[in-house]
């Protein structure tokens, strides 16, 4: 029952083939095993949104898999967006707007706005509160993460006209 | 909490799975999407010893038109839902309500089947199927059978589904040139659980309301329907005063529990606040 399984699976760019315990969450097996600690786990029942990843580049709950499920998957956690500068932009936003205080949510929001802004089309503020309203940000920075998010879908939808 | 240690199997055809739960006497658990039994396992309600992941099964998955039906996989995600250009045309009902199911995370894997098998009340899609006359296509090691979404809500949590059985695809009729729909629901902040929730599915004939279903969420143990306020509808034209009729027979259709943030004469009121505006809102014309 305890035994372990073998998976193998793409995180952040790199092969991963590995033994894990079959109840291990992704989120935990990403921390633990593979050290990113980035992810943050939360309430770790799906409600708070710190623990969001891409899974096949669509943001989902780490928490709310187990590792197991993750075999063949290509999983990218808030270090490989931002080693592959995806979010650098988000990110210096984020900074500027003050859109953070105690920091634990935002690897969450930035997973979150990274499918929002994925999606193309420049999105209202009602649209990113939507889009949101599965991240908790305990500190009630929304306001500054809705304008962070909302400054960098507009920089981003201007660099498209003018290229 | 984590979950209990477990067995964790992939099969390769429903057949497999099926065999797979047989095989572990019962004590085995399916998984899909595992946005509602993840979080049951981390909190020990439940504790399979196998684990049975159905995710990947090609025969639970695709959107397509089959004799007068729009047949949905069960694996099928609500984020297909929400975007699926044959559901937007042929359920409309269900491409209104699935924006308002969770969260866009949990969209992207929670499954179609899932919903419907686990029948929370609060949950939009259970409500919906009842709203849409579904029916449920359910495969078992005995074969396979098919149960009316009506017959298939039988109380909290609780639905036809023997131990063992899975949900293959449901089925929706289709929607013709004289179908009319809408979803909505209230709640006190964006995303929270829904205080009430109502999808409501006409036919007209002639501007006047052929046949209507009702159906509600977040009012009791389960989805329910309205058939009072249905049967005051057939054969009227939409009228204020019709939708006023309606709306006075929700009392007699629903008795909603009451608690400290949300009374049962309020839920009531909600609901008929929310059938006022819904079908106050369909488009009439011929």
């Amino acid at each position: 029952m305890t035994a372990k399984m073998a998976i193998s699976l793409t995180v952040n760019g790199e092969e991963v083939e590995t033994l894990v315990a079959t109840r291990t969450t992704l989120a935990d097996f990403l921390r633990q095993d593979l050290q990113l600690t980035g992810t943050h786990t939360g309430c770790e029942m799906g409600a708070c949104g710190a623990c969001l990843v891409l899974v096949d580049d669509r943001p989902v709950h780490a928490c709310l898999m187990f590792a197991v499920q993750a075999e063949g998957a290509v999983v990218e956690t808030v270090e490989g967006l931002t080693m592959r500068r995806a979010i650098s932009d988000l990110q210096s936003a984020f900074h500027e707007r003050n859109a953070l205080q105690c920091g634990f949510c935002t690897p969450g929001m930035l997973v979150s706005a990274y499918g929002i802004l994925a999606a193309g089309a420049l999105p209202s503020r009602e649209e990113i509160r939507d889009a949101l309203s599965g991240n908790y940000c305990r500190c009630t920075g929304y306001e500054a993460i809705v304008d962070a998010i909302e400054q960098t879908a507009r920089l981003r939808h201007e660099q498209e006209e003018q290229a | 909490m984590k979950a209990r240690a477990f067995d964790y199997v992939r099969p390769q055809t429903v057949g497999d799975a099926l065999r797979v739960f047989d095989d572990a006497g019962g004590d085995a658990a399916y998984i899909a999407g595992g946005q509602s039994l993840v979080p049951a396992l981390a909190l020990r309600l439940q504790a399979p010893a196998v684990l049975i992941d159905i995710a990947r099964l090609e025969e639970l998955h695709g959107i397509s038109l089959e004799d007068g039906w729009l047949r949905i996989g069960a694996a099928t995600r609500h984020v297909e839902i929400l975007t699926s250009d044959l559901v937007a045309r042929h359920a409309p009902l269900l491409a209104k309500a699935a924006p308002f199911v969770a969260h866009p995370a949990i969209r992207n894997k929670g499954t179609f089947g899932g919903s419907l098998a686990l029948a929370d009340p609060a949950s939009e899609f259970p409500a919906m199927a009842l709203a849409l006359d579904a029916d449920i296509e359910i495969a078992s090691t005995e074969g396979d059978r098919r149960v009316a979404a009506e017959d298939f809500f039988l109380g909290l949590y609780e639905t036809a589904l023997q131990p063992g059985e899975m949900i293959r695809a449901v089925r929706v009729p289709i929607a013709t040139a004289s179908s009319r729909c809408a979803f909505d629901e209230l709640s006190r902040r964006r995303g929270d659980y829904a205080l009430v929730g109502c999808g409501v599915n006409v036919q007209l004939a002639e501007s006047r309301v052929d046949s209507v279903r009702i159906a509600f969420l977040s009012v009791g143990s389960m989805p329910m329907r309205a058939t009072t306020a249905e049967s005051a509808l057939v054969g009227h034209p939409l009228t204020r005063d019709q939708i006023r009729v309606a709306q006075d027979a929700l009392a007699r259709d629903l008795d909603p529990p009451g608690d400290e943030h949300v009374p049962a004469e309020m839920r009531l009121h909600l609901a008929r606040v929310l059938l006022g505006r819904l079908l106050g809102g369909l488009d009439t014309a011929a």
